[in-house]
């Protein structure tokens, strides 16, 4: 029988559709198809600035927006040879922990709605909410933060944003010992994810599989340890790996994950507090990023450059470059070829969610139906990101 | 200039190593202003046994493919690249192979039989480009629907202004029947007092 899973389905986590071939409950062959959210963002970003593609990158992994804007920046970055200053990277790491720790709880709360467990779900999104505030606070928006941008920050903090920050932090280990609490020695949880769609170390990096589904697989491979960027090498963190490469060990892989973010975005916080409250948020290499405002208002060479970015954006090299971030998919990049212009020539994203789905059929062929659910949910995918 | 935070094994090493291994091929390193990764031009008939070499050599292991990606340059000849970036996650280093195509017919051989993962890159680049993956088991479009006509990332396909298909301006619409003229709005002379 071939049976037509999605496009609306609720655990398809957006508009996934998965044709699947059965022998009674068993699933002979899987296809995802994809693409119902394809809008052509990497064609509309040949027609912008690569500032004005910031924007766009929220609404690709819209679980992580803060992630999005950081690959983008730094692949920009790459490309100019300039680098933010000290404190805009600290407030930058300390943001996408934010980030990886209310992506994994949306995680956590939809994969466990999926498999039967309703209450985390209402735990995890209480604690998503605060993250959301704190980019409320941030940037004034809650889901499409647009925070980041080329060379440092679009502005400084607020006052009271570290404070807030820390409280939360402080509070999160307690959270998580709480989703814990619930799942990780309840025998449904137990008995719906282990041993449930596998994924051995060697097929994990056939199918080029990044992130925690890499990890859950036994492989200790990290870009924040490996290739760090914005000063992650100066962080003290763990990276945890699960040992057969199933659901349950993703699980356990994202959720030790959550600790480690807490840990991290705990130093950042004393970092910035170091560096001050107030102060340096982005670089002042005006040919490449905007004065901040005050100065426009007082001094005649920072309304020129103001004016010059703003109509026509800055000019890069003639070249590429690549950048690659440890987002809480896994390998996030983009991919810049500049032809000088200040418009990208090509700009490329090469999305997590879309390589970690091509393992799908490897992880449900010869199984039940009833563990693709369980087997799309341990992903971890979001379609934003699949069809950009 | 390759990032120096992220490379453990030295283009110039690697470029020596393909030289040795492939003596025939007419590798190319890219150079240019701010080439940030090592990077290298080669013949895509080659692709396959350098990309195999790459993944099973010990000394430089690029056991995954991270992306498959194409790029217009238009007008230049040749007109497209196919990018292919591979990680190495023993010595830490990353490569970028790229395959120059002419602008008729552009074909290239698939590296499936490589990497699995690049089953849907390439399809992907078929979509956006329409070049052709030569032996891939399943080259159809993947983000756009099927009967799409065009290759939108090409530099002259244009962006938006395409006519959507809605029911009201298919060719097959049910024509409203003549008699509902009667029902249509009738005109109205305004007084101005």
């Amino acid at each position: 029988m071939t049976l037509n899973m999605g496009p609306q389905h609720p655990s398809t986590h957006g508009v996934l559709r998965v044709v699947l071939e059965l022998d009674g409950e068993t699933v002979l062959k899987a296809k995802p198809i994809i693409g119902y959210l394809h809008t052509g963002m990497e064609k509309q970003a040949e027609y912008k600035t690569y500032t004005q593609s910031i924007p766009q990158t929220d609404r690709m992994d819209y679980l992580a927006p803060l992630s999005n804007n950081l690959c983008l920046c730094l692949a920009a970055e790459k490309l100019l040879d300039i680098e933010a200053p000290p404190r805009a990277q600290a407030i930058r790491v300390l943001l996408t922990e934010l980030t990886r720790i209310s992506s994994h709880c949306v995680w956590l709360g939809t994969h466990a709605l999926d498999i039967g467990a309703m209450t985390v779900f209402f735990y995890c999104f209480r604690e998503r909410e605060k993250v959301l505030s704190i980019y409320d606070m941030v940037c004034g928006a809650r889901m499409t933060a647009s925070y980041f941008r080329i060379g440092g920050l679009a502005l400084d903090i607020p006052a009271g944003f570290l404070d807030k920050c820390e409280k939360f932090v402080d509070e999160m280990p307690a959270h998580a010992d709480e989703y814990e609490t619930l799942l990780s020695r309840n025998p449904i949880w137990l008995a719906r994810t282990q041993g449930v769609a596998p994924l051995t170390a060697d097929r994990a990096i056939a199918m080029g599989a990044t992130g925690p589904t890499l990890r859950g697989s036994g492989i200790s491979w990290d870009l924040r340890k490996n290739q760090p960027y914005c000063g992650y090498d100066q962080y003290e963190f763990d990276v945890p790996v699960g040992t057969n490469g199933d659901a349950y060990d993703r699980y356990q892989v994202r959720v030790k994950e959550i600790r480690e973010s807490t840990r991290i975005a705990k130093q950042a916080i004393q970092k910035v507090r170091a560096m001050g409250e107030r102060g340096d948020y982005r670089l002042r290499d005006y040919k490449y990023v905007l004065p901040p405002k005050e100065e426009v208002k007082t001094s005649m060479e920072a309304l020129i450059h103001h004016f010059k970015i703003v109509a026509h954006g800055f000019f890069p090299p003639v070249g590429e470059a690549y950048a690659a971030i440890e987002a809480p998919k896994g390998e996030l990049g983009f991919y810049f070829v500049s032809d000088g212009t200040p418009r990208p020539w090509r700009m490329k994203v090469r999305a997590p969610s879309f390589v970690n789905l091509q393992a799908l059929p490897v992880m449900v062929e010869g199984r039940l139906v009833a563990d693709v659910i369980t087997a799309i949910g341990s992903l971890d995918i979001v379609l934003g990101e699949i069809d950009r | 200039m390759p990032d120096a935070r992220s490379v453990g094994l030295s283009a110039e090493r690697l470029e020596q190593r393909l030289r040795e291994r492939f003596p025939d091929v007419a590798f190319r390193r890219q150079e240019g202003e701010a080439v940030r990764d090592p990077s290298f031009y080669l013949p895509g008939e080659q692709v396959v046994d350098v990309c195999a070499f790459l993944r099973d050599d010990p000394e430089l292991a690029f056991t995954m493919l991270t992306w498959i990606g194409g790029v217009d340059y238009l007008p230049r000849d040749p007109r497209f690249e196919v990018v292919y970036h591979l990680l190495s996650m023993t010595h830490n280093a990353r490569v970028a192979l790229k395959v120059p195509l002419r602008e008729e017919n552009p074909r290239v051989p698939t590296v499936t039989s490589v990497w699995p993962t690049a089953n849907w890159h390439e399809r992907e680049t078929y979509d956006f480009y329409g070049i052709v993956f030569v032996g891939h088991p399943d080259l159809t479009r993947i983000l756009l629907p099927e009967e799409w006509v065009g290759w939108p990332l090409r530099k002259d396909s244009p962006l938006g202004y395409q006519e959507v298909a809605f029911t009201h301006n298919s060719p097959d619409r049910e024509k409203p029947d003549p008699d509902l003229k009667k029902l249509a709005p009738k005109k109205v002379k305004y007084r101005a007092h």
